[in-house]
């Protein structure tokens, strides 16, 4: 199978980005380009800066310094083209709104001016829900569902408007490991037609799926294969390493091995997937 | 019954429906939006725009229309970035407003009775030329909020997502609290502003946990207000007591009984 990766067009660019909260630096001169059809994974110790750097890349905060570029143009203007699913939050349970409701929010931006959507925007939110496995629950109240199935539903929102580039942060929370593996192949299907990039907090969740590495802890490093190396480990983590490295026999990838050969089995393993 | 003839208890039941109705829809958007206490500042900053009608002898539920727009934008100018100081700019601009409405009264001579009627209402006497500037109001927020209701219902339920889809979050925030302006200052006639919170609260919170959809909780809380108002005001002309605090007390205590009803019901069903 020839892999996606192999398109060169950049769909996100940061250039000498620097970002801080009042005077508390989050991010310091980040650099860093993500090619069309990559599915990356972003890492790094909470309170790192790896939401802030979704953020940044979405257009939601202003770093003080820097370029940034989202699908070649500044995010304002192509945030749109994008899917979004922010991290689970609690809160605000009590809103009145279904499932099917919320997807279709994710089509703002792209919905007509008449105050109500229309037949065929319903029909493609009710696509949306059938891939994440949710048409069952379309007409329910948000607050009758469990985190999971929150979870799938803010998946459906952000894939309604057929994004070019999906952003996840944190999908993995509320999730069970079953639950996990399948998502993670959900999102390996659609990487083929879209480039994600996701947030976790948990290296041992860098599933076979996942075609390249950032770690971010202010600086930011890219890594163009999923093998975590000690080094980066020590680089970013430094000795407050809060990594939680789970193996739970699935095939995720958990830290190399001291001295392991480099891209070992990276590219072969890929290519007979 | 020969009292529904009696033309102030018409207008009186035209200007609580009307109130009822621009109470049920805002009230509903400030709940989800949890700025129950921005539509509180306001209501009372609003008090300053009843100082600067009788001092410059202005009439009056115009220029408090014109004075809660303005603390409304104010407002919104201040609190649309840093959300997480909201509370304290609230404070100060309900104080100010308050303190401001105050000393022109003040400084306006002769004594004015009138006055209380705008800090606990005076239903029974509200005159016919303020039902037609409150129809053109409540018709200007229900046309307002269908045309926007997509964009505010997206930016209620998730601002940064919504932000992200392209949305006008900052437009939008003026926009519904321009709205909340112009609903509270059409419940200082009725109930008075000091008492505009209940309306605003009580019925969407009743039927927040039960409603589909925004657009339900807002009918629903409308239909709820209407009836508070009503059911408030007959027993009020029957007791012969103060008309906008009869009203709040009825809605609290259909609030009470509720919520005591789901209570109860949620405890046998376990």
């Amino acid at each position: 199978m020839p892999s996606t990766k192999s398109s060169s067009t950049p769909v996100i660019e940061l250039k000498d980005v620097s970002f801080s909260f009042d005077s508390a630096p989050v991010l310091k001169d980040v650099n860093l380009t993500i090619l069309k059809g990559d599915f990356v994974a972003i890492i790094g110790p909470n309170g790192g800066g790896k939401t802030t750097l979704v953020k940044i890349v979405l257009g939601l905060l202003k770093p003080q310094k820097g370029l940034v570029r989202l699908l070649g143009n500044p995010p304002d203007k192509s945030s749109k083209r994008a899917g979004y699913m922010p991290q689970y939050a609690t809160g605000e349970k009590d809103f009145p709104i279904r499932v099917l409701d919320v997807v279709l929010l994710g089509l703002m931006g792209v919905t007509s001016r008449w105050p109500f959507f229309q037949k065929e925007e319903k029909k493609k939110a009710e696509q949306a829900l059938d891939l994440v496995g949710m048409l069952p629950s379309s007409q329910k109240r948000v607050n009758d569902l469990s985190g999971g199935q929150l979870q799938r539903t803010l998946l459906a929102r952000a894939l309604v408007s057929d994004p070019e580039i999906l952003f996840l942060d944190e999908p993995m929370a509320n999730i069970d490991i079953g639950g996990q593996t399948k998502l993670f192949d959900l999102l390996g299907k659609l990487n083929e037609k879209m480039t994600i990039v996701f947030v976790t907090h948990d290296v041992g969740l860098l599933s076979r799926h996942v075609k390249s590495v950032v770690c971010v802890n202010q600086t930011v490093f890219f890594h163009p294969s999923a093998q975590i190396t000690p080094e980066m480990a020590t680089m970013m983590m430094g000795e407050t390493c809060p990594m939680e490295l789970v193996a739970h026999g699935l095939p995720h990838r958990v830290l190399g091995r001291h001295q392991a050969p480099p891209s070992q089995d990276d590219h072969s393993q890929k290519d007979t997937e | 019954m020969e009292l529904l003839h009696l033309p102030f208890i018409q207008n009186a039941i035209c200007a609580g429906i009307l109130a009822a109705i621009a109470c049920g829809v805002m009230g509903s958007l400030v709940v989800v939006n949890r700025s129950v206490f921005m539509a509180g500042g306001i209501a009372h900053a609003a008090y300053g725009g009843v100082g600067v009608a009788f001092y410059f002898a202005l009439p009056a539920l115009p220029c408090i229309v014109a004075f809660s727009l303005f603390i409304a934008f104010i407002m919104a100018a201040l609190t649309y970035k840093r959300r997480g100081r909201m509370d304290t700019i609230i404070g100060v601009l309900w104080a100010v407003g308050m303190a401001l409405g105050i000393i022109l009264v003040d400084l306006t001579p002769g004594y004015n009775v009138d006055l209380m009627s705008f800090l606990f209402g005076s239903i029974l006497a509200v005159p016919h030329s303020d039902i037609h500037l409150m129809m053109a109001l409540v018709g200007l927020i229900a046309f307002l909020v269908t045309c926007f209701y997509k964009d505010l219902l997206s930016v209620s339920y998730d601002r940064e997502f919504s932000q992200v889809r392209g949305v006008k979050v900052v437009p939008l925030h003026f926009l519904l609290l321009g709205l909340v302006a112009l609903a509270v200052v059409m419940t200082i006639r009725v109930v008075g502003l000091i008492l505009v919170m209940a309306l605003f609260t009580i019925a969407p919170y009743l039927v927040e946990k039960y409603a589909g959809s925004l657009a339900m909780m807002m009918v629903w809380s409308s239909i709820l207000n209407i009836f508070f108002v009503l059911s408030g005001l007959f027993i009020s002309c029957r007791f012969d007591l103060t008309s906008g605090a009869t009203i709040i007390l009825t809605a609290a205590l259909f609030f009470i009984v509720f919520e005591s009803g789901a209570w109860l019901l949620r405890k046998l069903s376990i």
